[in-house]
């Protein structure tokens, strides 16, 4: 076979295996929101679920999802940040820093099941924090704190050191370099990181089930006080989130339309982690585009 | 010409001013630059005349770039700094230096320009707010002044606002002039700063320096030997880590008296 043929050959192969990676995700997605969307309406998106009778709705879920996405966030953001600014620009290149990062790296592939188990024994139980959302949203910072970590250092990486040299040069010490300078300049990447994270804490619900529980008991929306538990804002009450519902209508459910409300559920849950992939890509754009020029 | 290399490196012409005639800015003894266990600087003893540019010259890897990375001690986290640099009676080599400070002294230009993705305003702006200068007017006043030294003013002043970024290189580059000159240096270091530049812009910034030197030392790496004879006082010839020739402009390039800058200079090396 010449070169030329090979070529062509190759282009052709290539073509086809990237046309079916987009076929199959065009599919799965196209038969999720098929099958899901007409079930989306205010009701459905706004009241609580019915376990026995049709016409629940996935309101409280949904509500449970974005408050332990906000929690999970609150938690692990400043940590990460401290991480990923020390491991990049702080901490010395030895076999020390090295086993951290291999460790990261390591945790960052932990299946999100044994996250979920080891949130059970640790949170749940030994710290009797129950399952409730602060179980939940720990086990979620475990789960998120490697991702946005290395995240964070590669955004801080990929800024070029002449930007810490002008700091310098400047006059200004480290820390004015980096805190006023390298992470301004990095922040359209770091924001696009945190938003495709959030992204992934959303649809979790493996590392959930043992931590935040399987229960969405009814809530009290005019009373915004997190000290009472039927409070919304509850940091101690159980909270099935939207992902969790879904595997548990799935595996157990009882009401007559379990299957309408899993697919509109799924629908919702898939449109949500594509809205925040969008909004990553629009905010980083945007940032950047700010920084760069007017 | 390489045997001529190892036959004539003994050979030195250092010039030492008279320090009644002569104001002495900043000045280095006995200094050497080792990285990890190779030594990059052996010889490199110069004294540098106040409001004078002194120009270092040499072929890649002669150690110029990283001599003068050493007189600000930019390299210290790189590299290993032994001796003394003096400046103002003080060697600001030893660990009592507060580097941060000392660097508001001798600033530096660099050879790509690193303007922040910060707006043309801020870039000057910033390191003087990050030192408790906060009075807008004031801000405002140095911001155009130093525009006007790096001879930049008119271009951008209505775009004060935009990113530093949108800039054309040669901009860039003068932008970060204004930035170093904003703080009120002693003494400016600039690492070829026109080598990534267009012959244009590399003259409006030769024009810039000269004008400068009347409030400045400077003391300027470059590849380019007309640049360096255009602008220069004082030329310092670097080969392998040492100081070969440091006399004035005009004899290095018309009567050198080392061998090898003799070679250097008419192009048959480097």
């Amino acid at each position: 076979m010449n070169a030329k043929r090979a070529d062509k050959l190759a282009t052709g192969i290539l073509y086809f295996v990237a046309g079916l990676v987009v076929l199959i995700l065009v599919a799965l997605l196209g038969y999720i929101l098929v099958q899901g969307v007409p079930e989306i309406s205010w009701h459905f998106l706004t009241s609580p679920a019915l376990a026995f009778e049709a016409g629940g709705g996935i309101g409280i879920q949904l509500f449970n999802s974005f408050y332990l996405l906000f929690l999970a966030l609150l938690i692990s953001l400043p940590i990460s940040l401290g991480a990923g600014i020390y491991l990049n620009e702080y901490a010395p290149q030895n076999t020390l820093t090295g086993l951290v990062r291999t460790t990261i790296e390591i945790l960052s592939s932990l299946p999100s099941v044994v996250v979920g188990l080891f949130g059970y024994l640790f949170f749940v139980v030994q710290f009797k924090l129950g399952f409730s959302i602060l179980s939940g949203a720990f086990a979620l910072t475990v789960f998120n704190l490697p991702i946005l970590t290395r995240s964070i250092e590669e955004a801080l990486a990929n800024i070029d050191d002449n930007q810490r040299e002008a700091g310098y040069a400047l006059g200004l010490s480290r820390w004015e370099t980096v805190t006023k300078i390298v992470v301004p300049a990095a922040l359209p990447s770091i924001i696009t990181g945190v938003v495709l994270s959030a992204g992934r804490i959303f649809g979790e619900a493996a590392a959930l089930i043992y931590t935040a529980g399987q229960s969405a008991p009814a809530l009290n929306f005019s009373d915004w006080n997190p000290f009472n538990i039927s409070s919304p804002l509850s940091p101690m009450r159980p909270a099935e989130t939207l992902a969790v519902h879904i595997w548990k209508i799935n595996s157990e459910g009882i009401m007559p339309d379990a299957k309408a409300v899993s697919a509109g559920a799924s629908a919702v849950l898939i449109i949500a982690v594509l809205l925040f992939n969008f909004l990553a890509r629009w905010l980083g754009k945007r940032l950047y585009k700010h920084l760069t020029a007017e | 010409m390489a045997d001529n290399t190892s036959m004539t490196t003994d050979q030195r012409n250092i010039m030492k001013f008279d320090p009644k005639a002569h104001e002495i800015a900043l000045s280095t003894e006995d200094l050497h630059v080792f990285y990890g266990k190779s030594e990059a600087i052996s010889e490199g003893d110069l004294q540098f005349e106040r409001y004078k540019i002194s120009a270092l010259i040499g072929p890649s890897g002669s150690g110029k770039s990283t001599y003068l990375r050493s007189l600000n001690r930019m390299n210290d986290r790189i590299a290993t700094v032994n001796g003394k640099i003096m400046y103002r009676g003080l060697d600001i080599n030893s660990n009592d230096i507060d580097v941060y400070e000392m660097r508001r002294h001798i600033g530096m230009v660099f050879q790509r320009p690193n303007p922040f993705a910060k707006s043309i305003y801020e870039n000057i702006a910033f390191a003087l707010r990050q030192r408790g200068m906060n009075n807008k007017q004031e801000l405002d006043e140095i911001v155009e002044r130093s525009l006007r030294q790096a001879a930049m003013w008119d271009q951008v002043k209505d775009d004060l606002n935009k990113s530093a970024l949108a800039l054309s290189g040669g901009q860039q580059q003068r932008l970060c002039i204004a930035r170093a000159i904003a703080i009120k240096p002693d003494i400016l270091l600039l690492d070829e700063p026109a080598s990534a530049l267009d012959p244009v812009s590399t003259s409006q910034i030769e024009d810039t320096l000269l004008e400068l030197k009347q409030n400045y030392t400077i003391i300027i790496v470059t590849h380019n030997m007309q640049q360096a004879s255009r602008i220069s006082d004082y030329t310092a010839f670097f080969n392998l880590g040492k100081v070969l020739e440091y006399a004035e402009t005009g004899d290095i390039f018309t009567n050198p008296k080392v061998d090898l800058t003799n070679d250097y200079i008419s192009g048959n090396f480097g």
